[in-house]
């Protein structure tokens, strides 16, 4: 990566960490002239441990599920003093402080057409608490508030799709990525920044910790997803459903989603069970279906 | 010249508002404090003031919104009450520890449950701890000049805390009453714009809001507490500085009749009329009688306290609140005062008024006239509540 490093080195992130890769591929889309708010989670536990901080642009973290409202605030500080051209604002969430106790701070933010860019960071489980579930987790996994049991397949309920629950709001752009095809994950946050009005981009990050993967395979497993056609790019320019569009389409054929759940420890309890893993292959291909993927 | 218009109390924050050329209003409407949206929402639709208007979908959003643009150097400011504020509560502490100066004016509300949409002081109280300075206003006038003089006072360097002005439920927020208000030069002259030491500055990047350890959490802490004590000094300026360029006198804590007071009643907000008025009739009838009202509950005056209840057998505090559990919330709070004193006087609690029940000047003799008993029997505590039918609740034992 050739950038100006604008979310420095010494944060106290996991080895193999998805979610700081995505920050560091964000600033360096976004540039140093860029307020940034965050919601309480892992990437504001481990970059601002005071008297340090990894972050080189203005950065305000306030509270678990407000970071779009907080933003919507710098939004209109900036205008009221006549100071908004020439900045990003952008608001920063994982999927528990996103998908689950800031889903409303959120769909306010959007409704009200803020100039703001909320990302999410999406690692499927409340990571910094301690691997619980959240509604960003998907069928089968195991975490410690959905372990597998005699009565348990793990996770009983599919993902919920975030990003399509955005695009309702008709934004301004809204996608899907991942941090394994990081020129793709850039791009977007190019493209939802040149826009004026509310924007979203959930970006898939593998956590090696929640999800019990080795380190180094973090950016095989975020390529792996979409490869399978788990996790399907996808954008919509200007809340207009025409221009919905996949990005990054898998192979032909696409791979088996097996390939990508076998080598997380979180779906290892399904490998033994035939019928779970024709159900997950199912719900993949269903949902390929839905976005013109083969 | 100065102008004097017929105002709810609502509305009398609202114009304290434009008047300090407020940059930034979130808000979400809450009875009884919605007057204080709508009113601005009109000033800004027909561009008597030029602000920015962020229309919430939620009160915790709204407060948060509100350090969002503070932490970025606007001025703001907001309404709310009680659920509101109750929502509010987790972002309400993060204000103070941020060091930001958003003013809210509080329509003081009961809360649930049972759902009561009218007067009592119980939603501020639950926030006393919060690192906010809290006023409370009697009458109408005191709301427009205590949202002024908030800014001014938590936006001095010395201070950079929040701040809420409480007005009472109906009572306040919506009782037209007669409020001069100020000249705009004369305003800016008094309130000049919000100059912040730190704010988010692409210029300048600093982190806001970073993670503490046990290692530090005190010092900062510590720091906030520090600036409340900071804030006695500065109100009281502020206070002198409001009353020679606007001729009205505010004080923390207002004596009333204490010189030679034998019983001095303690008392918050609106209520403070109706006591004045039993203190009165009271005297005619050659009962040595005073008053004190608290103007600012946070930071706590006890200077004041101690100044003019120090010499009272008896000191009655009246409270539109109730710890429950244990009894009114300020009642302690004036016992410290005297914890460790050699002389100290009887200090009695009751809880009186609490969901708009009303109070009138015959609760307020009657309560005189229980604390009476109460020294004759000499009685070391009370907790006695005031106008309850307690033959109609099923106690179970």
């Amino acid at each position: 990566m050739n950038e100006e490093s604008l979310f420095a080195s010494g944060h106290t992130a996991c080895a193999g960490c998805g979610a700081t890769i995505a920050l560091r591929l964000l600033l360096a889309a976004a540039g140093k002239n860029t307020i940034v708010c965050q919601v309480t989670g892992c990437m504001e536990v481990v970059s601002t441990g005071y008297p340090n901080t990894a972050w080189k642009v203005p950065y305000i973290h306030v509270a678990f599920e407000n970071a779009a409202a907080v933003a919507s605030g710098v939004d209109a500080a900036l205008k009221a003093k006549g100071e908004r051209e020439g900045k990003n604002i952008i608001a920063l969430g994982g999927d528990g402080g996103t998908y689950d106790i800031g889903l409303q701070a959120l769909s306010g933010m959007l409704e009200r057409g803020h100039d703001v860019l909320y990302v999410c960071y999406d690692n499927e489980a409340y990571m910094n608490t301690g691997i619980q579930r959240s509604s960003a987790t998907p069928y089968g996994a195991s975490t410690t508030t959905s372990p597998p049991g005699k009565f348990s397949i793990g996770e009983d309920t599919p993902k919920k799709p975030l990003a399509e629950i955005v695009a309702a709001h008709r934004p301004s752009y809204v996608a899907t990525a991942s941090v394994g095809y990081y020129q793709d994950f850039q791009t977007k946050v190019k493209k939802a920044l040149s826009k004026k009005g509310p924007s979203f981009i959930l970006v898939y990050t593998p956590c090696p910790t929640g999800w019990r993967t080795p380190s180094e395979k973090t950016m095989e497993i975020a390529k792996l997803a979409v490869d399978t056609g788990y996790l399907i790019l996808w954008e919509m320019e200007n809340g207009d459903r025409n221009t919905l569009k996949v990005t990054k389409m898998p192979p032909k054929p696409r791979k088996p989603v097996e390939e990508y759940l076998k080598i997380q420890g979180r779906f290892r309890h399904l490998m033994n069970k035939p019928e779970e893993l024709k159900k997950i292959q199912e719900l993949v291909d269903a949902e390929c279906k839905r976005y013109g993927i083969e | 010249m100065a102008m004097k218009m017929v105002l709810r109390g609502n509305m009398a924050t609202a114009y304290a508002a434009k008047l300090a050329r407020v940059e930034v209003i979130p808000a979400y409407p809450i009875t009884p404090s919605t007057l204080f949206p709508e009113k601005i929402s009109e000033f800004v639709a027909n561009g008597e003031l030029k602000c920015q208007f962020i229309k919430c979908e939620s009160e915790h959003s709204a407060m948060s919104a509100c350090i969002g643009a503070s932490a970025t150097g606007a001025r703001v400011a907001t309404a709310t009450s009680s659920q509101g504020l109750a929502l509010m509560h987790e972002v309400v502490f993060i204000a103070a520890g941020l060091r930001l100066p958003i003013v809210m004016a509080i329509g003081n509300r009961a809360l649930s449950a049972p759902i009561n949409i009218w007067c009592d002081h119980q939603d501020t109280i639950a926030e006393r701890d919060s690192g906010w300075l809290q006023f409370y206003a009697e009458k109408n006038q005191e709301t427009l000049d205590l949202m002024l003089m908030a800014f001014k006072i938590c936006e001095d360097h010395r201070v950079l805390l929040p701040g809420m002005v409480g007005m009472d439920a109906f009572v306040l927020t919506h009782t037209m009453e007669c409020v001069d208000i100020p000249e705009q030069e004369e305003v800016d002259r008094f309130l000049p714009p919000y100059k912040p030491v730190y704010k988010l500055d692409v210029n300048n990047p600093m982190t806001f809001g970073a993670f503490s350890s046990p290692d530090n959490y005190m010092e900062f802490r510590y720091a906030v507490h520090m600036a409340m004590e900071s804030a006695v000094k500065v109100i009281d300026e502020v206070f002198e500085e409001f009353e020679k360029k606007f001729g009205r006198n505010y004080q923390r804590v207002v004596p009333f009749m204490v010189e030679d007071a034998e019983v001095i009643l303690v008392t918050i907000g609106s209520m403070t009329g109706t006591a004045r008025e039993a203190v009165r009739l009271l005297r005619s009838k050659g009962k040595k009688v005073g008053l004190l009202k608290i103007t600012t509950l946070r930071p706590f005056p006890k200077d004041l306290l101690k100044k003019y209840l120090k010499d009272a057998k008896v000191v009655v505090v009246l409270e539109r609140n109730i710890s429950l559990g244990f009894g009114g919330a300020v009642y302690p709070e004036i016992a410290a005062v005297f914890a460790n004193a050699a002389r100290r006087p009887k200090i009695y609690d009751f809880i009186i008024g609490l969901g708009g029940r009303d109070i009138v000047v015959e609760d307020i003799v009657k309560v005189y006239e229980i604390a009476m008993d109460a020294l004759k029997a000499k009685k070391a505590e009370m907790v006695e509540w005031i106008g309850v039918r307690k033959d109609e609740i099923e106690v179970i034992k």
